[in-house]
């Protein structure tokens, strides 16, 4: 297989007029001069600090408005150079985890949809339940990972390794579209496939896309919440911000008053998962005391997530707090009147 | 000597304990004739299950003059066939015994029967005295307290307090012959808080697994329960950076416990040692203090990317602080064969590399699954390294192969420089082979003493 190249446009990153992919950068102080001198080097495949302090947050392709991809650029090249942002042994943990399926998965032939891939989020099959998800069908497991976690790992090649092979494993079964719960997942299909030029042939849907217009078939039995939240974005939203709006859209329906507080939207952070994964201990405790600071300080009860992933690295420090956490669809399911599966 | 007839046995025990507590019948000698390891089965004549010392002290009494071997039955849970009466006779079975008869809350110890089971002390603990707590091992609850005690057991508190034999405070014994007799300062004293200053004996007792006396009564040393627990999970690939990292560890003092694992499947797991560090303490602050100070420790593997910690989620969080884990039982019928060994031998830490890779070679060799358990006992003084064997009963070649591997593995510990880990009647055979002969001679002399006819569980730690 030819070796799929990022689309990265290094004239258009010379003629940044703000290099705010690396000025706006939460954890690295960065002027606009350094910032260009930086982006630079390692456009050149030079050594650059960033390469070293990079928190893998993906936030520099939210932050560049010009459609370029200075994050895939700075993880490719922390490969290149053999720069391990975690430990070999984390790593290797991770690559053998998610070694793509060779078996094809017996039950998802004939799966009727909508269909919704879990990931490898086994857990959450018991809060696929409910109104909200009548009649759709799951598939999870190794067999249909998108792998994308890598670029975290300073190993992305793995993902354009594995990314066609569980694409093929997705479209051999005709489904026209397929609703991602893991935004992971989603945005390798929408933002990291173009943007080494692999084709995806079918329509990837984004879990909330769905809850919201599920949500809408059922709105006259929603029970406004009123209740106040957190919203904790996931690292890959900032890949496809485009679909921020669902978030938005279904917490207004649902009568939920999303805070207004300093690190939400583009200015949000990291649910530092990774930075603890970086074994930056004072760094992981700096953001998560942080984040989960802003959320009391504006009153929020409630601290929605969106990831498994940030779930399970934000979700003891917010309660510690007297902050419930609970993922989205289950939030969607109290305003049915429903039950959530518990805290797994 | 006149020999009375088996019908007079029976008589004569259920004289003793009454009828319902004694019996012959096929179906409950079948229960007492086997455990879930290797060692081949072997029907008891008798079961009785006693309720006081003084019961115990006429069975012992009745088996000493009869010269009916006599095995003491806990929980069954040694895998190593420990109880399992190869010479038949009366399988003595202590569950009724189970109460708690003391908590010296100041002194921080109890005094509990021979039955009581490891499950119903924490239950007692945790409901009357919240701020105690014992040295759970990862058995099952129903595992007992004097039988864990017996095979130098290790638990949640090894890494800072030693064996759990280690903790005893005084036992009470019905020796061979039948006389009771008290081991520490309960022999002078009203209180159970010590084997010291008095000559030690309680050695003669424990690790002798049941072979030179009944234990009827156990003071047992208990420690404060913190208010959290906590776990961090330290992973690397490299077994030969495992010695350094204890040592770092334990010289930290932060910990309550050091459990080492791996296996084979997942693939998540594949190649992986992993390092589970326990904390606990009182306040959120006391818990933050302790692990910077582990994490600091660990800095060196940090910074070489050798090693790190684990990102953990709050199920796998809260899988590690069960007490006791259920990762082995779990483990243990992984292949649906109802089949479970291990031998665990005890090793200096330094040896953890070697044994590490003869337990990759033998699996592989044999090809076995494995599951790979060690603890850490005292501050790094050496650990526990286990080599868990599941396999099928239903399959004779497993059977046979998981055989010749124990055994591999057992001759493999020893020439490493360990000792086996209560082990299976064979594997007594090897290290008595092995063992200084003058000390075997002693073994021999202070068994004749406490047992002049070889009534107790015979076939265990027999010196020839």
């Amino acid at each position: 297989m030819p070796e799929l190249k990022l689309k990265f446009n290094e004239k258009l990153c010379a003629t940044c007029p703000t290099y705010d992919c690396l000025v706006r950068c939460q954890y690295m102080n960065i002027d606009k001069d350094t910032a260009k001198a930086e982006m630079q080097k390692m456009i050149h495949n030079e050594d650059s600090f960033v390469l070293h302090q990079c928190a893998t947050c993906y936030a520099c392709e939210e932050y560049c408005k010009r459609g370029n991809h200075p994050f895939y650029l700075i993880t490719d090249l922390q490969e290149k150079r053999g720069i391990f942002p975690i430990p070999k042994p984390l790593v290797k943990q991770w690559v053998n985890a998610c070694i793509p399926g060779r078996r094809d998965i017996q039950q998802f032939w004939g799966a009727k949809e909508p269909v919704i891939s879990l990931c490898v989020f086994p857990e959450y099959v018991d809060s696929i339940q409910g109104k909200l998800f009548e009649d759709v069908s799951i598939i999870m497991g190794r067999y249909v990972c998108c792998q994308p976690g890598y670029v975290h790992f300073g190993n992305p090649s793995i993902i354009r390794e594995r990314l066609p092979r569980m694409i093929e494993n997705i479209a051999k079964h005709n489904f026209k579209e397929v609703i991602f719960f893991h935004d992971e997942c989603y945005s390798a299909f929408t933002s990291y496939a173009p943007a080494y030029g692999i084709e995806v042939p079918f329509k990837p849907i984004h879990f909330f896309d769905y809850l919201y217009n599920k949500l809408k078939e059922h709105e006259g039995e929603i029970k406004l919440l009123n209740i106040k939240v957190a919203y904790q974005r996931p690292c890959t939203s900032r890949l496809t911000p485009k679909k921020e709006h669902f978030v938005d859209d279904i917490l207004s329906l649902i009568g939920v008053k999303r805070i207004e507080r300093k690190y939400d939207r583009e200015n949000c952070l990291c649910c530092a998962g990774t930075i603890r994964g970086q074994q930056r201990y004072d760094l992981f405790v700096d953001v998560q005391k942080r984040n989960v600071e802003d959320m009391v300080n504006a009153g929020a009860e409630y601290c929605v997530f969106n990831c498994p992933a940030c779930f399970n690295s934000l979700s003891e420090a917010v309660a510690k707090k007297g902050i419930k956490p609970i993922m989205m669809h289950d939030l969607c399911k109290l305003a049915l009147g429903e039950k959530t599966a518990g805290w797994k | 000597m006149e020999v009375i007839g088996m019908d007079e046995i029976y008589k004569s025990l259920a004289e003793i304990v009454d009828e319902e507590y004694v019996s012959n019948r096929k179906e409950e000698l079948y229960i007492y004739s086997q455990d879930p390891g290797m060692m081949e089965p072997h029907e008891p004549d008798y079961v009785v299950m006693p309720k006081t010392t003084e019961e115990v002290q006429k069975i012992v009494k009745l088996a000493n003059k009869e010269k009916i071997p006599i095995v003491p039955v806990g929980g069954s849970m040694s895998l190593s066939g420990l109880v399992i009466p190869h010479r038949g006779g009366i399988a003595l079975d202590l569950k009724r015994m189970d109460r708690v008869l003391e908590v010296n809350e100041k002194s921080r110890h109890v005094v509990v029967e021979a039955g009581m089971t490891q499950g119903k002390l924490k239950a007692y603990l945790e409901r009357r005295h919240p701020d105690l707590r014992h040295s759970i091992p990862d058995a099952p609850p129903s595992a007992t307290i004097v039988g864990n005690i017996v095979i130098h057991g290790q638990g949640r508190l090894t890494q800072q307090y030693g064996f759990n034999s280690d903790m005893v405070t005084g036992l009470e014994i019905v020796l061979p012959t039948g006389e009771v007799c008290k081991i520490g300062t309960c022999s002078v004293s009203p209180y159970w808080f010590a084997l010291a200053p008095l000559p030690d004996l309680a050695g003669l007792f424990l690790g002798w697994f049941g072979t030179t006396g009944v234990i009827t009564k156990l003071g047992l040393k208990l420690y404060p329960n913190k208010k959290i627990r906590d776990a961090e999970v330290f992973v690397v690939e490299d077994p030969n950076l495992v010695p350094d990292i204890i040592y770092r560890l334990t010289h930290t003092e932060m910990t309550e416990d050091i459990v080492l694992g791996a296996q084979p499947y997942p693939p998540i797991f594949k190649d992986i040692i992993m390092i589970m560090i326990l904390i606990t303490g009182d306040s959120e602050e006391e818990i933050e203090f302790k692990r910077r100070m582990i994490w600091d420790a660990l800095r060196t593997y940090i910074d070489s990317k050798e090693g790190g910690f684990s990102m953990l989620t709050p199920d796998m969080k809260q899988n590690l602080l069960k007490m006791p884990s259920d990762d082995t039982t779990k483990l243990a019928d992984v292949l649906k064969g109802g089949g479970f060994e291990y031998a665990g031998p005890i090793i200096p830490v330094e040896k953890y590399p070697e044994t590490y890779k003869k337990l990759l070679e033998l699996t592989s060799k044999y090809g076995i699954t494995f599951g790979h358990a060690g603890r850490v006992i005292g501050r790094s003084h050496c650990m526990m390294f286990s080599f868990a064997y599941p396999f099928n009963r239903a399959d004779p070649d497993n059977i046979e192969r998981t055989k010749k591997a124990l055994h591999e593995t057992n001759v493999a510990s020893l020439d490493i420089g360990g000792v086996p880990w209560k082990p299976e009647v064979p594997s007594q055979k090897m290290i008595m082979e092995r063992m200084d002969k003058n000390t075997l001679e002693l073994m021999k002399r202070v068994k004749k003493l406490l047992d002049p006819n070889g009534i107790m569980n015979p076939g265990n730690w027999e010196a020839k």
